[in-house]
């Protein structure tokens, strides 16, 4: 059960936030503009890496906020928490 | 009764005042306070305890605490519980136990004990109370921080309960009564963390009244579950001795040397009358010494190191013992029990006993667990921490420390080190006692001895010899984890805890490797077995999962409905009248709708209040089809689809101002809608001045169907004017029903005259009773669920969540004018433009009428071209998603989503059940009143 440090709240049990996948992938600004692949691409295709990977969590049971984590999937380790709309930083 | 032959004449932590009962296999004896059931046997003399799970093989007491792999016992009485190791069962009196050959039996009547959970934080977790457990709690307590002590023996002491080092054994009580003194501290024995999670969360069982037997009180639960979640944590978990891989190494009588040691110091126990020993280090000398003491004969201690240290020869050779160095065993006579045993070169001692020691284990499945890395160390010859990302420290035996002084020092500096990490000043502990130690001469790194690989067994639990690890090996396996899973080494109760690294070191041995190189299997929760009821707790039976229910419930039950759960509510199924069954209560419940009047309670229709300046863009942007454009005083019907243009709900938008919208649900889908809205609120367009709240609890709801509705509305709302030009379908208004404030809808989820009635939830009850009794002269019917999906389904209106299942367009259902051609986007609006939503098979949804007029199709079976069935694979059509009777066809219908099937429609396809296959003709999916007549009554 991780520890997540909400931006809004404070650390908090993981049974209190639901996941929202991978941060970063915008909603297409004009999909009609964009091809079948690129278009697929954007529905069908995540990163999953080994390592620290950026995404999204809600504090469902709590401030309802979203916010973007970095965790390192290999050891569930919360290497940032930054807010929706803040581009990731940059870890040493 | 039998005498207890085998107790000690005095010593031991048993209280020889209180004798206790006991029945084993059907036998009487007594045993002490103090006892497990184990040490009980042993002092009775009885060593065989079952019989091994696949080769039958007579199986005895092996170890002496949580590590033990072949005594599991059944207890029968007071409590029934399987499969428990004898050796952690704490005598009572009554207890009732049988032998098991590896698989218990559940008890069939319910459990009458209570279960219970705590949450707890802390500075200090320190997990084991041994020498370097409580040299860490000790330092830790003392700086004033907040410490918690698990232990899972039933008093604090470790290993040093097993020895008779007095000093220590007295620092081990003060420090007890200091940590049980200090209101910062918990210490809890009898409590075994069994998984370490995330971020320093750890989890331990604790049993509270077990020991008790039939004399527990009811007011204590009977195991609670601590969840703590530390700061720092200290793993003081100990070690376990391991066998050696020799020729009948499983045989009763043949016993780890540790634990032989713990049963004459700790239980005043003899395990036998004359030993022989085994050994490959240096700790087996004590365990022999301890013995002597006791009064049991040591036939002989063969070492296989090729040369011992004098320092022990000569101790044993005083008490006139023969050391044999650079010996091993050659073979082991008796089957029941151990009677001789034959060493390498022939020499064949009388003895009723076999003490082995190959070596010790670090306990490291907690630091495993919590993502620590384990690395061999060659001159201990086992595994040792080597780093974890988790705020941990190891200590003690579990480290690779074997000696009592550098336990207590390495405790020590473990508990300084976690209270100073958290911001308090280490104080001082108790002083710690003086630990006289005779140095230590590196072990032999021995695992196999030459012999018959096919009874030379490394998990006794399993009964994996071997041979059938050679056998892994042979088929090219080179993973102990494909090693484990092919030969099931180590996936016992006792998950290996003293054949783990014996099968690395095996694994090594046949292929040439280094162990070191090799390593070991992944460590995971639980280190020990634990109960489906302690992990429960008190979730159970109505507790288990939250229910909810509308305002009317009480009413629903008193008038007899059944109800369905659907998501988390608790819904009228039906309502039987006169020993009605489901068929006969739902034809008559739809007769009334379609013929007369009915009413449903509604509540539990998903309600978000949307508000703010741009609430209507939002809706245009999440609905596929406009919302904008809808006036003030309607109500539209709208589908929402995900990005890949699949439908996630549906419901009505009901325009209460300009600036404010009632949204409406699927009953099951109201929170994932809630969080659709917020998600995109928040993170793709935080620019609209939008809010959204749930309004699902604030409304009840109250359907009024049927030709004749309009005729009790009128009597209920003489304000309102219920003719159909003044208040036309898909518009609502707000007026007083019954006397109540409330909100009257014109929607129709029948197809006939319908009114939704919307009061507060407070007000439910008075409305409901005022419907009924306003339309008691009409006949007016209460109806569930059942009936609500009857209605429905012969107008062909889709339950999403039912008739789809995220794979469904709304072009699938046949919904092509709810799609906007306008809007530039929506959400997934560009999906429908993909090759995959436009293919010509996409299934979908259509009606099925059985050709026979009288079979019920199940909902799920699945749909096929032909009269009979080929060879598989048989080419699949689709498949039925809603099945029911209809009062008003007058026979069964059905919903069904099948390939091209708005092409098929009049053709024939058949439904495969069991053997035969049942003709069913496609239809369109509305089969009731298509022309939309009675939408207006
Ligand atoms: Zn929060």
């Amino acid at each position: 059960m991780m520890l997540i440090p909400c931006p809004w709240c404070g650390p908090r049990e993981e049974a209190e936030f639901h996941y929202g996948g991978q941060a970063h992938v915008a909603y297409p600004s004009d999909p009609a503009a964009l091809s079948d692949e690129e278009w697929a691409r954007f529905l069908f295709f995540r990163d999953n890496p080994k390592g620290p990977f950026a995404e999204r969590w809600n504090h469902s049971a709590s401030c309802r906020r979203w916010f973007n984590v970095v965790r390192d999937t290999v050891t569930n380790e919360i290497l940032a928490v930054y807010k929706v709309g803040a581009p990731r930083p940059v870890l040493a | 009764m039998t005498q207890q032959e085998f107790r000690t004449v005095q010593g031991g932590r048993i209280d020889r005042d209180r004798p206790l009962r006991f029945r084993f296999d059907g036998r009487d004896y007594t045993g002490y306070a103090g006892d497990t059931l184990a040490s009980a046997l042993l002092a009775n003399g009885v060593h065989r305890t079952s019989t091994s799970i696949k080769l039958g093989r007579p199986r005895g007491i092996f170890a002496a605490g949580a590590e033990e792999p072949n005594a599991l016992v059944q207890v029968e009485a007071p409590f029934p519980e399987p499969m428990l190791t004898a050796t952690t069962v704490e005598l009572y009196d009554g207890l009732v136990a049988r032998g098991l050959g590896g698989q218990g039996r559940l008890a069939t009547d319910p459990d009458p004990a209570r279960y219970d959970a705590v949450h707890t934080h802390c500075d200090v977790l320190v997990v084991g109370a041994g020498p370097a457990g409580l040299a860490a709690a000790s330092v830790a307590a003392a700086s004033g921080a907040r410490v918690v002590v698990v232990d899972d023996r039933s008093e604090p002491g470790g290993s040093l309960l097993g020895t008779r080092e007095a000093k220590a054994l007295d620092w081990v009580a003060s420090v007890a009564a200091d940590l049980h003194a200090n209101p910062e501290v918990r210490l809890l024995t009898r409590t075994s963390a069994f998984g370490y999670y995330d971020d320093n969360y750890v989890v331990a069982v604790e049993r509270r009244t077990n020991h008790l037997g039939a004399s527990a009180p009811a007011h204590l639960s009977r195991e609670r579950i601590w969840r703590i979640r530390a700061r720092r944590v200290v793993l003081a978990t100990g070690a376990h001795e391991r066998s050696l891989a020799f020729d009948d190494n499983d045989r009763p009588g043949i016993m780890l040397a540790g634990a032989a040691r713990t049963y004459v110091n700790r239980y005043g126990v003899l395990p036998g009358r004359r030993a022989v020993v085994l050994t490959t280090n240096d700790s087996a000398y004590a365990a022999a010494l301890d013995l002597l003491d006791a009064g049991v004969a040591i036939a002989v201690i063969a070492d296989l190191r090729p040369s011992v240290s004098p320092l022990w020869t000569e101790r044993l050779a005083d008490r006139g013992v023969e050391v044999l160095a650079g010996y091993g065993v050659e073979r082991v006579v008796g089957e029941e029990r151990v009677s001789s045993v034959v060493l390498a070169g022939g020499r064949e001692f009388e003895a009723d006993l076999l003490l082995v020691s190959g070596g010790w284990n670090p306990v490291g499945a907690l630091y495993s667990q919590a993502g620590g890395k384990l690395r061999y160390d060659a001159d201990l010859g086992s595994f040792v921490p080597d780093g974890c990302r988790e705020a941990v420290a190891v200590a003690g035996s579990a480290n690779g420390t074997y000696g009592l002084a550098g336990c207590l020092a390495e405790g020590t500096g473990a508990g300084r080190a976690a209270v100073e990490a958290t911001g308090f000043a280490a104080g001082t502990g108790r002083e710690l006692p003086a630990a006289d130690e005779s140095p230590v001469t590196p072990p032999a790194h021995t695992w196999v001895l030459p012999g018959d690989e096919t009874v030379q067994f490394v998990d006794l639990q399993r009964d994996v010899t071997v041979a059938e690890i050679r056998r892994a090996t042979g088929t090219g396996m080179r993973s102990v984890e494909h090693v484990k899973r092919y030969t099931t080494a180590g996936t016992a109760h006792d998950q290996g805890k003293t054949s783990g690294v014996l099968t690395s070191g095996v694994v090594a041995h046949l292929l040439g490797v280094d162990v070191g190189d090799l390593g070991t299997t992944t460590f995971r929760p639980p280190y020990a077995p634990v109960s489906f009821a302690a992990l429960a707790g008190r979730d159970r039976g109505a507790l288990h999962d939250p229910i909810r229910v509308t305002a009317l419930h009480a009413w629903h039950q008193a008038n007899g409905a059944l109800f369905e759960n659907v998501g988390q509510w608790q819904r009228p199924w039906y309502y039987p009248r006169d020993g009605e069954d489901l068929h006969a209560a739902v034809l008559r419940e739809c007769r009334a709708a379609r013929e007369g009047v009915a009413t449903m309670d509604a509540s539990t229709l998903g309600k978000i209040d949307v508000q703010g300046p741009d609430a209507a863009v939002l809706l245009d942007r999440l609905y596929t089809n406009l919302m904008s454009s809808l006036k003030v005083g309607s109500i539209r019907y709208g589908v929402m689809c995900r990005p890949d243009g699949m439908i996630f709900d549906d419901g009505t938008v009901i325009r209460l101002a300009e600036d404010r919208f009632l949204v409406t649900t699927t009953t099951g889908n109201a929170a994932g809608v809630l969080d659709w809205m917020e998600d995109f609120l928040q993170t793709e367009w935080p620019d609209l001045r939008v809010h959204c709240t749930s309004v699902t609890e604030q409304w009840a709801t109250i359907a009024l169907v049927g030709p004749r509705s309009r005729e009790v509305l009128g009597t209920l709302a003489p304000d309102l004017a219920v003719d159909n030009d003044s208040f036309p379908f898909m518009t609502w208004r707000d007026t007083t029903v019954a006397g109540l404030a409330a909100r009257v809808c014109r929607i129709s989820f029948s197809g006939e005259l319908a009114y939704e009635l919307n009061v507060n939830w407070w007000d439910a009850l008075a409305l409901w009773e005022a419907v009924l009794a306003a339309g008691a002269p009409l006949g007016i019917t209460t109806y569930g669920t059942e009936t609500m999906h009857v209605l429905r389904a012969e107008k062909g209106y889709p339950i999403i969540g039912q008739d789809t299942d995220g794979t469904v367009t709304p072009q699938d259902l046949g919904m092509d004018w709810i799609v906007s051609k306008k809007k530039p986007d929506f959400i997934g609006k560009r999906s429908f433009a993909r090759a995959d939503t436009g293919r010509p098979d996409r299934k979908h949804l259509v009606g099925l009428l059985p050709d026979d007029g009288e079979t019920l199709l199940p909902e799920g079976a699945h749909l096929v071209e032909m009269e009979s069935l080929p060879e598989p694979p048989v080419p699949m059509l689709g498949h039925v998603t809603s099945s029911y009777h209809s009062a008003a066809l007058g026979r069964p219908f059905a919903l069904a989503l099948i390939k091209g099937g708005r092409d098929r429609i009049g053709q024939r396809v058949y439904a495969p059940l069991g053997d035969v296959l049942v003709p069913v003709t496609i239809t369109g999916p509305v089969l009731y009143d298509p022309e939309g007549k009675r939408r207006d009554g």
